[in-house]
């Protein structure tokens, strides 16, 4: 176990796997020369070469469909976007040909991509660049979409991604790359797509929550246990899979759920987890779902309306309050 | 030619629903006001019912042998061109209707044309602890939509829980699952008031006149079931003075026993009960409406006192269980009633139910039964009074007991049978150990 931050995890993630398979490559803006616009890549130009850390012009659909190509023919990209907004531009390239191209070859095709970068609100980054862009891509079929939201999970979902035979849309958090926690060094510790994390256990509701919005519904379950409310927080992390085992099996024992997402809510991971949920557990339900979710509308580049349009810790512990009629 | 609606008149005041016995026009017949369409069964008599308007008898709603909640639509009379599919479709689950109706004994049908809009009468609603705002009244309406959670409704059908019973006091006045646990747990008599310590000088030294202090969840329902265990079950009360003599020196024989469980004098009790209602089971039962469910297990609840409110854990299948096993098994449901432990299953499906104020010096008391059942006994202190026996005057222990009944399930003389052979169990307690 060492301390680091989720970016060191992340690079450590990426060089772990560059050492274990000569086959996975970067490409991406700025990521070689300049190490990165996070500095998620920082060093690995230098231990790895140009033919392996691979700087692009600025064109997200010619050097994602080039990743596309190269995982086609046995190759496993690893592809930057700046941010993860910037993905629209790609957008064709990884709905029409990465998702799809193992279906309509026949399976004689599959696409072992990742495509990896930060995505949601971080601070002040106006309209363009705030967007939740994981709803995007769930509604692909072909695609997974994994979002980390600790050290640990940065290291261990990533080196997943990167082994898995599929694309994987991998979205960090701008916000999250400065926090620490305790990763193991491990090489081969890797966390299965497809499993949640319960990281508060509680027994009055579940809350459903990742990335940015985790640490505000951890805050405001620390609030809530004052005045006596027991939440459970549960981390989906990957929201395609979803995981039933854990996400159904908390709201069974709590009968509850509240569910916090920092993009829009219309037609957004909170309707997808409600529905879900609703489906499976609809006889141990004691009250409707409540979603807590970023207002409907771009997001401004004030700060006081950025505040306005993410859900705080005030508008969850609200929610919450509401299912538990509390 | 104006359209009649037939409903079900209220004929008494504790008419709630009637059925239909029979009906005497067929649909399409011909009818004149005043005419005898049919005969209605209700809570004291079969009375005949008059057609308030002239026509057609177009549709008949509810066939005979139906019931029907009072103010429900049971037919429709009209002429053979009017167009009734809206009067059909507009009263379908019609709720009761409130207002006074003549007394019985003049048996005319209300006006039925037009009929009024229904209008349930809603009690206030209980204060409720927790949420912010007032519930709409309770939904204690046969017929109507029951708003309750999803995991609510489940509860309620594995533990037996007429939710149509419940207050729910979450948003809208739906009914969650607190509302129908509560429902479960609340007891049957009357509650000691919460460890209310003598005097409180450091509060009113302080300047402080009085308290709100908020219902606890217990507390709550106590306050909701009780007026509906108290209104509509007729009780009576019977009390019976027990010598207690020879079962108090049984006990300290048992329990200088080397290895035995320490048994109770309310052991012995719940014993004695067991064994007087396998011999009068008639006590050991329930109305159901159309019906007496007579029990011929004992299913005891025992009233057991929190801080913050009754509840009443169940003994099972007393009638064949041993005095040790009573007192092994009850003390372990009421300490962990104490710890909040009971298991929901344990909380419901008292056939009868045992409260002991014994320990607080109570002389006698007189318990609310707790629907469904039919009885409730009430046990007071065991003291050592003045007595003539052969003409000299001695001094016993006694202990006086007052049985809460159900007039609708048995009668006074059926009450006291039991309590004859409960007092017999008791003043000859060696029958308890046979």
């Amino acid at each position: 176990m060492s301390v680091m931050t989720y970016r060191e995890a992340l690079n450590m993630a990426l060089r772990e796997e560059m050492q274990r398979d000569p086959r996975v490559f970067l490409i991406g803006e700025e990521i070689g020369v300049y190490d990165g616009a996070y500095k998620v890549t920082q060093g690995l130009l230098k231990e790895f070469g140009e033919r392996r850390v691979v700087d692009t012009p600025i064109c997200e659909s010619g050097f994602t469909g080039l990743a596309v190509g190269a995982a086609m023919v046995g190759l496993r990209p690893v592809v930057e976007m700046m941010t993860f907004n910037f993905a629209i531009l790609a957008l064709d390239q990884i709905v029409n040909s990465a998702a799809k191209m193992y279906y309509m070859s026949g399976g004689q095709y599959n696409v072992p991509m990742v495509i990896r970068g930060p995505g949601g609100p971080a601070h002040q980054l106006a309209a363009q660049h705030s967007q939740s862009m994981e709803v995007y891509f769930y509604h692909v079929p072909g695609l997974k979409v994994v979002r980390p939201s600790t050290p640990p999970d940065a290291k261990g979902l990533l080196k997943s991604a990167i082994r898995d035979d599929n694309p994987v849309i991998f979205i960090e958090a701008e916000t999250l790359y400065g926090i620490k926690g305790e990763v193991p060094d491990d090489p081969e510790f890797t966390i299965p797509l497809g499993k949640a994390e319960i990281r508060r256990e509680g027994t009055d509701v579940t809350v459903f929550a990742y990335m940015g919005m985790l640490y505000r519904a951890l805050e405001a379950a620390e609030e809530l246990a004052k005045a006596g409310v027991s939440c459970e927080v549960v981390d989906p992390r990957t929201l395609r899979p979803m995981d039933i085992e854990t996400m159904i099996g908390s709201v069974r024992k709590t009968h509850r759920a509240v569910v916090v997402e920092a993009g829009a809510g219309f037609a957004g991971m909170g309707s997808e987890i409600a529905a879900f949920v609703t489906e499976n557990a609809f006889d141990d339900l004691d009250a409707p779902v409540e979603r807590v979710t970023g207002a409907n509308a771009p997001m401004p580049y004030a700060k006081n309306l950025e505040q306005a349009k993410t859900p705080s810790k005030e508008k969850i512990i609200a929610a919450i309050r509401r299912v538990c009629h509390a | 030619m104006a359209i009649t609606k037939v409903v079900m008149p209220k004929l008494s005041e504790a008419m709630e629903t009637g059925k239909v016995i029979k009906w005497l026009k067929e649909e399409g017949d011909r009818v004149e006001g005043g005419e005898i369409i049919a005969e209605i069964e209700t809570d004291k008599a079969d009375i005949e019912l008059e057609a308030f308007g002239s026509g057609v008898l177009r549709k008949i709603v509810v066939p005979a042998g139906d019931r029907v909640p009072v103010g429900g639509l049971i037919a429709v009379i009209a002429d053979p061109v009017d167009e009734i599919a809206g009067v059909l479709a507009g009263a379908p689950a019609p709720a009761p209707e409130p207002q006074a109706a003549p007394p019985a004994a003049a048996a005319p049908a209300p006006p039925v044309s037009p009929a009024p809009a229904p209008r349930p009468v809603a009690p206030p609603p209980p204060p409720r602890p927790m949420a912010p705002m007032p519930a709409p009244g309770p939904v204690a309406v046969p017929g109507a939509r029951v708003k309750a959670s999803p995991l609510a409704k489940k509860i309620a059908a594995r533990s037996g829980v007429d939710l149509r019973l419940v207050q729910g006091s979450g948003p809208g006045g739906r009914i969650v699952r607190r509302d129908v646990e509560a429902a479960l747990t609340t007891a049957p008599s009357p509650a000691p008031p919460p460890g209310v310590q003598p005097g409180c000088p450091a509060s009113v030294a302080l300047g402080v006149e009085h308290q709100d202090v908020p219902l606890s969840s217990i507390r709550a329902a106590i306050a909701k079931r009780m007026p509906l265990a108290k209104g509509p079950v007729p009780h009576f009360y019977l009390t019976s003075e027990i010598a207690m003599d020879r079962a108090w020196e049984l006990r300290a024989q048992l329990n200088a026993l080397e290895g035995q469980p320490k048994i109770s004098l309310t052991d012995m009790i719940v014993k004695a009960c067991a064994l007087a209602l396998t011999y009068h089971p008639g006590v050991n039962a329930s109305f159901q409406g159309e019906s007496i469910r007579v029990n011929y297990r004992v299913h005891m609840g025992l009233a057991v006192a929190l801080d913050e409110g009754l509840i009443t854990p169940v003994l099972r299948n007393c009638e064949a269980k041993s005095l040790a096993q009573i007192a092994v098994e009850g003390r372990d449901l009421v300490e962990r009633a104490r710890a909040r432990r009971l298991r929901a299953p344990e909380l419901s499906g008292a056939t009868f139910s045992l409260s002991n104020l014994g320990m607080f010096d109570v002389e006698e008391f007189s318990a609310i039964i707790n629907p469904p059942e039919g009885a409730i006994l009430a046990v007071g202190a065991v003291k050592v009074v003045p007595v003539v026996e052969d003409g000299r005057i001695g001094t016993s222990r006694r202990m006086k007991v007052t049985l809460s009944c159900d007039h609708r399930v048995m009668d006074g003389a059926m009450g006291a049978r039991f309590l004859q052979d409960l007092k017999r169990l008791l003043e000859e307690p060696l029958r308890l150990l046979v």
